[in-house]
């Protein structure tokens, strides 16, 4: 059985053809345009076209001869439609809902510590990888799962790869999850230190979320949109009231903590609300965050089509040679490890097996769904790297380099980052904080600070007035520092439930999730588990993204490559042999780009293992190393390296293991003459009415 | 071809109700006209839970663990 790729049309040739050379001339402007700055919209256009040509092209080559998805066959929602999770749905209704699922912090921070190295090199990735590797793995797990009753991932490995393979990726995501947690709450937590204006609003989401919870349970239940329009509108109050809590001597000082402090204060608050019943917190956030999220990625696109504005950072910068200051390492690997989500991301192999499964009616709506709800969240990374790389780039860098490394003052901080080639001057750093009402831009390393600052000037051209930027920073500080807060506190609690299913393993009685002390006492660890590395961050020399994106990235790219793994061993295994390298080509690149990373991040000037022994060192000579202040802290630090380098090296062994497990099933499979995979039997849609239970 | 009044009308009725829907999906509620249809069809002995009960229900399984959301 081998299903025809259907082929376009005359008239459809010509448009094709006009796509293709709309893309080559634009990635060509793109890619070949040397010392005069481009417009903006030479790279929007050029990621149009290249999704287009992706989705058209490639998508449907594996919609039909890759998975040979079955537009005749039945799907689990039609099966098994229970009316609440199995449910046939609108296609273009589950791809609403996938995207707001897939779409979070993740593709939004990632390019903007990337456009250090140039606006080139993190498009050529984000373009080529999402269409290669990112988007292929969403559609290829959404078909496998589809074809499985709608199983999450951990079970398809556990029947496709054996069970011990299931139990090693099961700890892969649990420890991939803390990082996750750890990294989105530090990015918080450098976009709070000492902003009393942007501490005041995120604090007000608290009481607006409870109120919103009351309002949902007891006065008018049910009604989110209603609820969420009067959320919102609390919001802008808050925003548009900080300005007053900043410039008030009395209140100011309330709001105004350290990176110490904010750690402390997120781990407490993670405790709590992830303790607290669903629907007075969790719940009424997560929907104002849902909606945030997605209004404000479309009017991020908005202030970009309208205002069009000139990429002032080069192309490609001198740091490609691993010397950059917002993370430290070469092209190769560490661009790869730097910008997951958007490119590709393991974390949506888990949402391609969750709910998103279980409402596609039809076997053919899995491109758009999986294909094409990735590609929409590669275009959001697109246009963080853009609102990143229109900035000034001196204004760029002094938000995201170390104080280790530019200082504490402007005038300090101009001087060593305009020795780098970006001049600037201490009086248009002063200016800029001025601009979006704060009193410091220096060292705001982890995205948020520089894609609001971005996003501010952008939404500023375009609707300009008096104290406009300010309003606009703080807004999108708010919303990402909402569904930030709304991840953590939905992972601590997915985070519990691993814990005690892995703690079950050992001693039944714990995997009770209704007993309180199972409840507390996984939460505690989980809390305990991701606050740990919060607080590393905290104190770390480096400014701590510095340090934990390496270890988020290779991560997300070792589950991702297990994803893809899986998916290669399952097109040999259905004797499909020939199309091995559409999963396998993307794996064995995130298996390559993983260890490097690994490797780079355990031996050698950059690694973990150095900086421990530089610590290390200092502290037998008695010496104080910033920013250390005390003997007790150099040891922290040394304690801390020397946990990074542990888990770095438990991530390669883990990939090398999964890998090991992949290579025996798939020797295995190809002997055998027939197909041995477990997909459920063929039923056919016209057999059964829709609707049936 | 001639749209009448009446057309555009519904046109605009059902891309609305699409909105909503995939708005209160994105949250984790499912349709709940689609439920009601599918337990009258098919479990008419069960009785049908107001939208306020459905609603509860709902909001109260979406977390319990599995999937997450993505970073």
């Amino acid at each position: 059985m081998h299903a025809a790729i259907p082929k376009p049309g005359p008239a459809g040739r010509i448009l094709w053809a006009v796509i293709a050379v709309t893309a080559a001339f634009c990635l060509g402007v793109v890619a070949l345009r040397r010392g005069e700055p481009i417009n903006a919209i030479w790279l929007v256009a050029a990621s149009i076209a290249v999704f287009a040509i992706g989705y058209r092209f490639y998508a449907r080559f594996i919609d039909h001869a890759v998975l040979s998805m079955d537009r005749t066959r039945a799907t689990p929602a039609v099966l098994r439609n229970d009316g609440l999770d199995y449910v046939p749905t609108d296609r273009w209704v589950v791809f609403g809902h996938h995207f707001a699922a897939i779409a979070g912090a993740g593709p939004l921070v990632g390019p903007v510590l990337a456009a250090q190295m140039g606006y080139l090199p993190g498009t050529l990735w984000i373009l080529f990888g999402v269409v290669f590797a990112g988007a292929v793995q969403d559609f290829m797990i959404l078909g496998l799962s589809l074809r499985r009753d709608g199983r999450s991932l951990g079970h398809m490995l556990r029947e496709e790869l054996g069970p011990v393979a299931g139990v090693v990726a099961m700890f892969g995501v649990l420890i991939l999850m803390m990082i996750v947690l750890a990294v989105l709450a530090l990015v918080v937590v450098k976009a709070l230190t000492h902003s009393p204006w942007g501490t005041f609003t995120v604090a007000c989401t608290i009481p607006i979320a409870l109120l919103m919870g009351v309002y949902l349970r007891w006065l008018r239940p049910g009604r989110i949109f209603e609820v969420s329009i009067i959320g919102l509108v609390l919001l802008l109050a808050s925003i548009a009231f900080g300005a007053d809590v900043a410039s008030s001597p009395s209140l100011a000082p309330l709001f105004d903590f350290d990176a110490k402090t904010l750690a402390w204060l997120l781990i407490g608050y993670g405790f709590c609300a992830s303790v607290l019943p669903v629907w007075l917190l969790l719940a009424p956030r997560d929907y104002l965050s849902t909606f945030l999220k997605i209004g404000t990625i479309a009017l991020l696109a908005l202030a970009i089509f309208l205002s069009a504005p000139t990429l002032q950072m080069p192309a490609v910068t001198t740091f490609i040679d691993g010397s950059g200051p917002v993370f430290q390492g070469h092209l190769f690997p560490f661009l790869f490890i730097t910008i997951a989500c958007g490119a590709v991301s393991g974390w949506h192999s888990i949402i391609a097996s969750g709910t998103t499964p279980k409402l596609l009616a039809n076997e053919g709506d899995a491109r758009l769904v999986g294909y094409g709800g990735m590609l929409v969240e590669a275009f959001v990374a697109i246009m963080a790297l853009i609102a990143a790389t229109s900035l000034h780039p001196g204004v760029y860098f002094a938000m995201n380099a170390p104080t280790a490394l530019i200082g504490n003052t402007v005038q300090h901080a101009a001087i060593v980052i305009s020795q780098w080639g970006f001049v600037v001057t201490p009086d248009e750093l002063l200016q800029t904080a001025k601009n979006i009402g704060e009193t410091s831009i220096l060292s705001r390393a982890g995205g948020a600070p520089t894609l609001a600052v971005g996003m501010a000037q952008l939404l500023h051209n375009v609707l300009p007035g008096g104290g406009m930027m300010a309003f606009w920073y703080h807004y999108a500080i708010l919303f990402e520092a909402l569904f930030i807060l709304t991840t953590v506190d939905a992972g601590t609690r997915v985070g519990r439930f691993m814990i005690q299913e892995i703690a079950g393993l050992i001693h039944k009685p714990l995997q009770a999730t209704e007993s309180w002390t199972g409840n507390l006492l996984a939460t505690a660890i989980c809390v305990g588990l991701w606050g740990y590395f919060l607080y590393q961050g905290a104190i770390d020399p480096l400014g701590g993204i510095n340090t934990l994106w390496p270890l988020f990235g290779i991560a997300n790219q070792m589950l991702a490559a297990i994803a893809l793994m899986l998916a290669t061993v399952v097109v040999v295994k259905r004797k499909r042999e020939r199309y091995v390298w559409v999963p396998g080509i993307p794996a064995i690149w995130l298996i390559a780009c993983t260890l490097a990373a690994g490797w780079e991040k355990l031996v050698g000037p950059i690694s973990f293992t150095a900086a421990a022994a530089k610590y290390a060192d200092a502290a037998k000579k008695d010496a104080l190393l910033a920013p250390a202040t005390s003997m007790e802290e150099m040891q922290r630090i040394v304690g801390n390296n020397h946990v990074d380098m542990a888990l770095t090296a438990l991530f390669m062994l883990l990939i090398v293991t999964m890998l090991g497990f992949s290579l025996r099933a798939l020797m295995q499979a190809w002997r055998t003459p027939g197909a041995t995979t477990r997909e459920e039997p063929y039923v056919a849609l016209a057999g059964i009415a829709a609707g049936a239970p | 071809m001639k749209v009448s009044l009446s057309d555009a009308v519904r046109a605009l009725r059902s891309g609305w109700r699409r909105a909503v829907q995939t708005a209160r999906l994105s949250c984790g509620i499912p349709d709940y006209a689609a439920y009601v249809q599918h337990l009258r069809e098919y479990h008419p002995d069960r009785v049908v839970p107001s939208y306020e009960a459905f609603f509860r229900e709902r909001q109260a399984a979406r977390y319990k663990g599995g999937g997450g959301r993505c970073c």
